[in-house]
């Protein structure tokens, strides 16, 4: 049975089952418990788990992170909200360098399975510093895994393997999409790290991304089939680990391959997919990688100059038209 | 509401009640940390150990006096100046030696290194390389403990966890943040303060306000603080065994300074222009462990015998154990892709566990 509900309820469903399924997990972040989440994800959990499993904490997130990577040393399973993946800078020493770090410095002692989750991305207007895509700045980083997902169904799935994962899992939502409804079974299921989804056959050229962008993928893909271009878009759906199998089965059938990423074009995650599908499908292209990014600068306030520095569906046609012009 | 109190140190003298089997067991092991370090100075010049290297000569007092009154399974972390406490643990000194040597024998299969001394099965949680950040760790550990037994096992809080940290931390946001998580959630932690005098080259007056009286640092969060003399061990578990029983009980924080000095520089490189010669002697002189070797001969039964007798065993296994890190090789090529992930996947081979956790756990 299938029903449909919004992506924040699909995120609050696949902990909250987690959380009966295992006692090691809790809840912990900023206004998760009292004020039942700043973005309503976790409304309902302390009613349910009380305050020894979903714990407010102060606005201290080097404090928290950090108690979390102790906790998890120590066997419990924490799942930490950042009320926005922009917050998460301050904390960059304990995410960084002591959770990703830790199962090797130990040499294989003590495991950090942690889940970081809440909003990246730009929300709407909220300037520079709250703006952050974080995705290409943290996927640097080996010992971490990194999921994002693009509707209820893989919010919900991705969020349970996420848990369940033995190491430390960077969940990039965002806040656009957590009022999205989409269907979700009633049944339990979860949704596996390391593979990428066709969202829409095509036969003309690629398109992969990540969470968001992937709504202006499809829209574009629509507006260029009415041309008669059609595009695979593929939801690449983790970074960490990253599936670049289907990626690169879907370029040699097309020849052709443009990458939309959210964050910044320099040293990013759409840098490096470009340079592996060129260093796999080299004799297949017919063209090099495209790539549709963020514009290289810091988000801005203005509605319009947000909107312009954003990918969007215009960007990603001209994107696609350009590789594409010697088809 | 917390009521703030600054503690003095107990005037009981509970050390002295101790029997001679536990003042001997102090002796010796602050005896094995010194020996040790000595031993590692030595190879460190030789070049045998690379990267930085943080000496705990002067010190012993603290580690082996705070880790006395704790239970054994009572979680422990510190910073990267690690030997001592992971000696004092009870970690065998081939797999620290080996550690530091870069072997496949070491504590951590030679990835972690000096700063990095982890022990599993005696509760060690590292040794860690950046100050202050095993702070908030250790409000995890305590977080952890109580969890595990008021969420899972359904029943009192039991654990304490101890937190060991430098004067220059007490400068780091991720202190301070980490006490007054400590304070709000009610974590049985202990921040022991280990004050040498020194952050690196910058004096504890010239580094923190209230130097004078660093236990104001813990009025602020509403934690317990006392602070105790660090260079006499007996005096150390004089401080913390009270701390320790009251953290336990009232599942709250607290806060210690130890005062103590390093008898050596910050690091090896260091040339300690920034302090003087006779400073240096004037501590030297209240060393902890003639000082102990002192009140065992004039109050116990322990003669000048006794004490070679000690000295000799401790030479004796610190050689054994370089002698045992000598044989042990490099770590396999392989292993530079080994504990990334606990799973495998891609390049990553997945984990496995360092000779010290299965030897260890053997026993």
């Amino acid at each position: 049975m299938s029903r449909q509900i919004e992506y924040r309820d699909a995120l609050r469903e696949a902990m909250s089952e987690e959380m009966r399924r295992d006692p090691r997990v809790f809840l912990m972040g900023e206004e998760v418990a009292e004020y039942n989440g700043a973005y309503k994800v976790s409304r309902g959990m302390l009613e349910e788990f009380g305050p020894q499993r979903v714990i407010d904490t102060p606005i201290s997130e080097t404090g928290f992170t950090g108690l979390a990577v102790g906790a998890a040393m120590m066997g419990l399973r924490p799942i930490i909200e950042f009320m926005s993946w922009s917050f998460s800078l301050v904390a960059a020493d304990q995410i960084l360098n002591n959770a990703p770090k830790m199962l090797y410095m130990s040499g294989g002692q003590f495991g950090c399975p942690i889940v970081f989750r809440g909003n990246n991305g730009a929300g709407g207007q909220l300037g520079s510093t709250h703006s952050w895509c974080v995705e290409s700045l943290y996927a640097n980083v080996p010992g971490l895994k990194m999921a994002i997902p693009f509707d209820p169904y893989d919010a919900k799935g991705l969020l349970k393997t996420a848990v369940r994962d033995d190491n430390p899992v960077f969940f990039l939502e965002s806040e656009r999409l957590l009022s999205v409804k989409g269907e979700v079974p009633e049944e339990e299921y979860l949704v596996p790290f390391q593979q990428a989804l066709v969202r829409r056959p095509g036969a003309d050229c690629t398109v992969v991304s990540f969470g968001r962008p992937l709504y202006f993928c499809l829209e574009a893909a629509q507006a260029l089939a009415e041309d008669g271009i059609e595009c695979e878009v593929i939801d690449g759906r983790t970074i960490r680990p990253l599936d670049i199998e289907t990626i690169v089965q879907s370029v040699r059938k097309t020849n052709y391959c443009v990458v939309v990423d959210q964050s910044w074009p320099f040293a990013s995650v759409g840098a490096e997919i470009a340079a592996q599908v060129h260093e796999r499908c080299f004799d297949d292209l017919d063209n090099h990688v495209a790539r549709v990014h963020a514009d290289d600068v810091p988000p801005p306030y203005a509605y319009n100059l947000e909107q312009e520095m954003l990918p969007n569906a215009r960007k990603i046609c001209e994107a696609v038209r350009s590789v594409t012009y010697n088809a | 509401m917390s009521t703030i109190t600054t503690r003095p140190a107990a005037d009981e003298n509970l050390a002295a009640k101790l029997p001679d089997e536990t003042l001997r067991k102090w002796l010796r092991d602050m005896l094995l940390i010194r020996e040790f370090e000595v031993r590692t100075m030595q190879a460190y010049q030789n070049r045998l150990i690379g990267g930085f290297c943080h000496i705990y000569v002067g010190q012993e007092a603290v580690a082996v006096g705070a880790l006395a009154a704790l239970e054994e399974t009572d979680p422990i972390i510190t910073a990267y100046r690690d030997h001592g406490h992971a000696l004092a643990r009870g970690m065998d000194p081939k797999y620290c030696m080996a550690e530091m040597f870069g072997r496949i024998g070491g504590c951590a299969k030679g990835k972690g290194g000096s700063m990095h001394m982890f022990d599993k099965p005696h509760h060690m949680y590292g040794g860690h390389g950046i100050v202050g950040a095993q702070c908030p760790l250790a409000a995890g550990l305590a977080f952890a403990r109580k969890y595990t037994d008021e969420v899972i096992e359904n029943r009192a809080s039991t654990g304490v966890a101890m937190c060991f940290l430098g004067d220059g931390a007490l400068n780091q946001g991720a202190f301070h943040e980490a006490m007054n998580l400590a304070g709000v959630l009610h974590l049985p932690v202990i921040y022991v303060v280990e004050n040498n005098g020194y952050a690196m080259g910058t004096s504890v007056a010239r580094g923190t306000t209230m130097a004078h009286e660093l236990t104001a640092k813990a009025a602020a969060y509403g934690i317990d603080a006392t602070s105790i003399d660090g260079m006499d061990v007996m005096e150390v578990y004089n401080g913390m065994k009270p701390i320790v029983d009251r953290c336990r009980r009232s599942v709250q924080p607290a806060f210690v300074e130890a005062r103590t000095y390093r008898y050596k520089g910050h690091s090896m490189s260091d040339p300690r222009k920034y302090r003087t010669k006779d400073e240096e002697q004037q501590y030297e002189a209240q060393d902890p462990i003639e000082k102990l070797a002192g009140f065992m001969m004039s109050e116990r039964k322990f003669a000048e015998a006794d004490y070679d007798s000690l000295a000799k065993a401790v030479r004796k296994q610190v050689r054994e154990a370089r002698q045992w890190t000598d044989l042990s090789p490099p770590p396999d090529i392989e292993e530079l892709y080994t504990d990334v992930y606990a799973d495998a996947w891609g390049p990553y081979h997945g984990t496995s566990l360092p000779l010290m956790m299965k030897e260890t756990q053997q026993e």
